[in-house]
């Protein structure tokens, strides 16, 4: 644990409210490298509340990567420079005495921003609504054993269902694009025996709900999967296309 | 004067919850529609029972303070669920999980209820995978198992080290088909600020906005409050930054008794603190204790580097003190003993941490079978430290994690106010003084996917309340108040931040009423809180206004609900003249320093009414324990 600590210069992004304009405020601090980089954000805001001035408004709450509330873009990228960790992951030892940090939300006309670094993703759970689930009610399923599920597919279902819902992926595209997101879904339950039965409409419908959102197409830049802090892969991306033609192709909800 | 009526079901225990769902009252399918159910949190308690109410037909309306119902923290869960399956062929049962439940909880909490909880275990298994949870498989592609704290079997059903995540994904799910299908009403950004009673029975609640900051009120037939637990009076916990007891303390203040208050759960495996700017404490699932070793060195103030200290030189204290459990042993017990070695001036680098060790497993397993047992933990760790786990040993040191105390509710989980049911962490009922690794999602889905549909439907059928509207005086009355309350948080316009008062709190919470606890101790607890809450109330200087989106006003009602909470754990750790579980009061102790349980005068579930500003009446339920026989715990 480092005794010295760091001066950083940070031009962090203020807005007031969803239809004001907002613009860049600069703040000097001085942070622990073993701080995260919210841990700092906190810091300043308790200095700021001192002062009688308005927080920094900013969603996290788990702080350890999973819970996805968190999500600022740090230096133009979502969960900052390091790969495959959550903005809350992000510690002050990955910058040097003296940088300037440029902290904002995400841009995306899906997400608009309520106030400063917070906005409004909620076009994810509309998604889910359409289809993100196995149809089945609680009581009277089979004995969990009773279906065997090959290792490597209950892995590649994992892989997919790693997915914490945080919107890096749409902030990262220059599309603003959820594919990666409802891929992830679709493709978790597309290559599970449980997801069979719904497993082309339930593609139909999310892709409709995507598309209805105002999110953008995948235009294959991969730049959701460098950015997504639990490296869900675009194969998932090429599963939901494939589900989604084949089940455009057979003209049913049914593959044919 | 309350009367505590646990409605334990009558015959054997192994028939209660059969005859009592048989017994229950049931509200015609066609009816079901006509009744509304108002569900707080979307963790795994409530993101449960909504759906599962949603599916039975009832109007449910689901809040959450979240942007979305899946950020609830039952997601940072991290190393497993428990069921009683025994696919390892290695001696489970329904009968072993609820004794060693029981058991593990050192006879303080409810046999009825912990039976029906290791009962119920095997459906919610069998319910996550048919949602397409992605379990972890062995290679014949049945599920695999791994071990937990305080059992001998393999019972643990797991999802890599994201057990919480995948469960709640699942939950989530499911509540999602319902809102799709508009039997459940979303309202997200939403926090619980009241709770309306009128006529002694459970109306609605009152919210405010977290968007617009305006306070609304919400009508129903039944309420049900699953939102969580209280680590956070701590300020420093493994609990999320919002997780906060404001729903459940302002039920207890409308009548509801909160149980046990004292017992708080201080978790093993959590990453030493690094400096007085820290938010919270990183949790390292208990699951790697199946293949790390606990260990300090036997030399006082020992400077060097873990892997410069010889074999010979390191006390394995687990594995030397409890050889049957070894690195195994129950959560309050591993706890304590680190706090022993720390205090002893042996922690790791003579700080306040011990060493995790993998370098015995790496060696007989290989680093790729660690790697794929704990490799999204042991990254964890290293983005947190900087430090490779692979090559070092981890430090780790006990944090408030989990309070096994809430508010009190009977065998159907309803609280002392008819129409409001708690379920989940946010209720006393399952765990007693101490709670087993991977049993608080089993208990979180027990409660929402198996429990609460029925007895909530019992409670309709059988009460048969009408709902209010929100114009009649209860709501307007009570959105009145807390309007005004609001107003008088926002006009104090003190010195001190909200964080500064809470740290404090933390502060007198950790050292007096944390992991050791006296009378002396607590006494000076109860007076500092008070006059913490003095100054709260005279200094606190929350900016913004009320209609707008305001984190520090947020943080602000729930740090006042956590000054009066506070007082109140004293009091019950002070009332309690034993050691039980998480609860160790340093006056009663054996002469190895083991806990003392008096199980003549303390064989009861003290349950607190609220009577005034710093002032509560206890009421005791007293436990029986028929089945499993009260003995000292060993796990020697």
């Amino acid at each position: 644990m480092a005794d010295t600590t760091l001066k950083l210069k940070l031009k962090i992004w203020r807005q007031p409210g969803p239809k004001a304009a907002g613009s860049f405020v600069d703040y000097d601090v001085e942070v622990s490298p073993d701080a995260s980089i919210l841990e700092m954000i906190d810091e300043l805001n308790n200095s700021l509340e001192q002062e009688g001035k308005e927080p920094i408004v900013f969603e996290s709450d788990c702080r350890e990567g999973i819970c996805g509330t968190c999500g600022l873009v740090i230096n133009g990228q979502p969960h900052g420079p390091v790969p495959k960790i959550a903005t809350c992951q992000l510690h002050m030892r990955q910058f040097n005495d003296g940088d300037t940090v440029y902290i904002e939300p995400y841009r995306a006309k899906a997400f608009p921003v309520m106030k400063d670094l917070t906005v409004d993703r909620s076009g994810f759970d509309k998604i889910m609504y359409a289809g993100g689930f196995v149809s089945v009610n609680t009581g009277g399923v089979p004995d969990a054993n009773a279906i065997p599920i090959p290792k490597e597919v209950a892995a590649r279902s994992m892989d997919a269902a790693e997915c914490i819902g945080c919107g890096a992926c749409v902030a990262a595209c220059k599309n603003a694009s959820a594919m990666l997101f409802t891929s992830a879904k679709v493709t978790q339950f597309a290559v599970l025996p449980q997801g069979q039965p719904e497993r082309y409409e339930r593609v139909q419908k999310m892709v409709a709900v995507m598309d209805e959102l105002g999110f953008g197409a995948c235009t294959n830049t991969y730049a959701c999967e460098a950015e997504c802090p639990k490296g869900i892969s675009v194969k998932n991306i090429a599963q939901m296309n494939r589900d989604f033609f084949v089940s455009k192709l057979s003209g049913s909800k049914q593959e044919a | 004067m309350v009367k505590l009526d646990s409605r334990i079901p009558e015959g054997h225990i192994s028939e209660k919850w059969t005859n009592h769902k048989f017994n229950m009252k049931l509200v015609n399918p066609a009816n079901k529609r006509k009744f509304d159910v108002i569900v707080v949190g979307t963790g795994l308690a409530g993101a449960s029972a909504a759906a599962s109410l949603g599916e039975l037909g009832y109007n449910v309306k689901a809040f959450t303070y979240h942007d979305s119902a899946r950020r609830a923290h039952s997601i940072a869960a991290q190393g497993g669920i428990n069921a009683a399956k025994n696919y390892q062929n290695d001696g489970d049962s329904i009968y072993r999980l609820f004794y060693d439940t029981v058991k593990g909880g050192d006879f303080r909490a409810r046999e009825a209820n912990v039976y029906r909880l290791a009962e119920v275990s095997n459906n919610i298994i069998d319910q996550c995978v048919a949602q397409g949870v992605p379990f972890a498989r062995e290679y014949g592609g049945l599920l695999d198992n791994r071990s937990f704290g305080g059992a001998q079997v393999s019972r643990t059903f797991y999802a890599r080290g994201q057990t919480g995540q995948q469960l709640l994904l699942g939950a989530y799910s499911a509540l999602s088909r319902q809102v799709g299908l508009g039997k459940v009403e979303m309202y997200t950004r939403k926090e619980m600020i009241g709770l309306v009673v009128e006529g002694g029975i459970a109306r609605g609640i009152i919210c405010r906005d977290l968007v617009t900051g305006e306070i609304e009120k919400y009508s129903a037939h039944a309420v049900l409050l699953c939102t969580g637990g209280y680590s956070n009076v701590f300020f420093l916990s493994t609990n999320a930054m919002n997780c906060n007891v404001t729903a459940a303390w302002r039920a207890h203040k409308k009548g509801a008794l909160f149980a046990n208050p004292c017992f708080t759960q201080i978790h093993p495996t959590c990453l030493p603190l690094h400096g007085e700017s820290q938010s919270k404490l990183a949790l390292m699932s208990e699951s790697l204790r199946n293949d790390g070793r606990i260990w300090v060195s036997k030399t006082k103030g020992d400077k060097r580097e873990p892997n410069d200290i010889p074999e010979g030189e390191r006390d394995y204290y687990l594995e030397r003190k409890y050889p049957s459990f070894g690195n195994l042993s129950p959560r309050d017990i591993s706890s304590r003993s680190a706090k022993e070695v720390a205090d002893e001036g042996r922690g790791a680098k003579g700080k306040e941490a011990v060493y995790l060790d993998f370098s015995d497993a790496i060696n007989r397993l290989g680093e790729h079978v660690i790697r794929e047992k704990y490799g999204n933990l042991f990254d964890i760790y290293e983005t947190i430290t900087g430090e490779n786990p692979y090559k070092v040993p981890m430090q780790i040191y006990p944090a408030p994690h989990y309070t096994m105390g809430g508010l009190w509710v009977d065998y159907n989980l309803q609280s002392t106010i008819p129409g409001l049911f708690v379920l989940g962490e946010a209720n006393f009922s399952d765990h007693g003084a101490n709670r087993l690794g991977a049993s608080a999602l089993m208990q979180g889905l027990a409660d929402g996917y198996f429990v609460a549909p029925y007895t909530v439907g019992n409670y309709l059928a059988g009460d048969k309340p009408d709902m209010l509207s929100t114009d009649h005086a209860a709501f307007e009355d009570e959105a009145k108040e807390l309007e005004d309350y609001t107003k008088k948080l926002l006009s104090i316009n003190g010195k001190q931040t909200v964080d500064d008062i809470h740290k404090k709190l933390g502060r007198i919470m950790w050292n007096k009423v944390g992991m050791g606890r006296n009378e002396k101790g607590l006494k000076e607890a109860m007076e500092e809180i008070r006059d913490l809450k003095q100054e709260f109330w005279n200094d606190v200087k929350v900016v913004g206004n009320d209609k707008d989106i305001n984190q520090n006003l947020e943080r602000a009602g729930r740090l006042a609900d956590y000054l009066e909470l506070g007082e109140l754990m004293a009091l019950d750790a002070l009332e309690r003249n034993e050691s039980c579980g998480g609860h160790f009061r340093e006056e009663y102790q054996t002469e190895e320093g083991e806990a003392l349980r008096d199980d003549e005068n303390y064989t009861h579930v003290s349950a607190w009414a609220f009577s005034g500003e710093s002032h509560w009446d206890m009421h005791k339920e007293e436990l029986e324990f028929e089945y499993v026989k009260l003995a000292t715990r060993s796990y020697k």
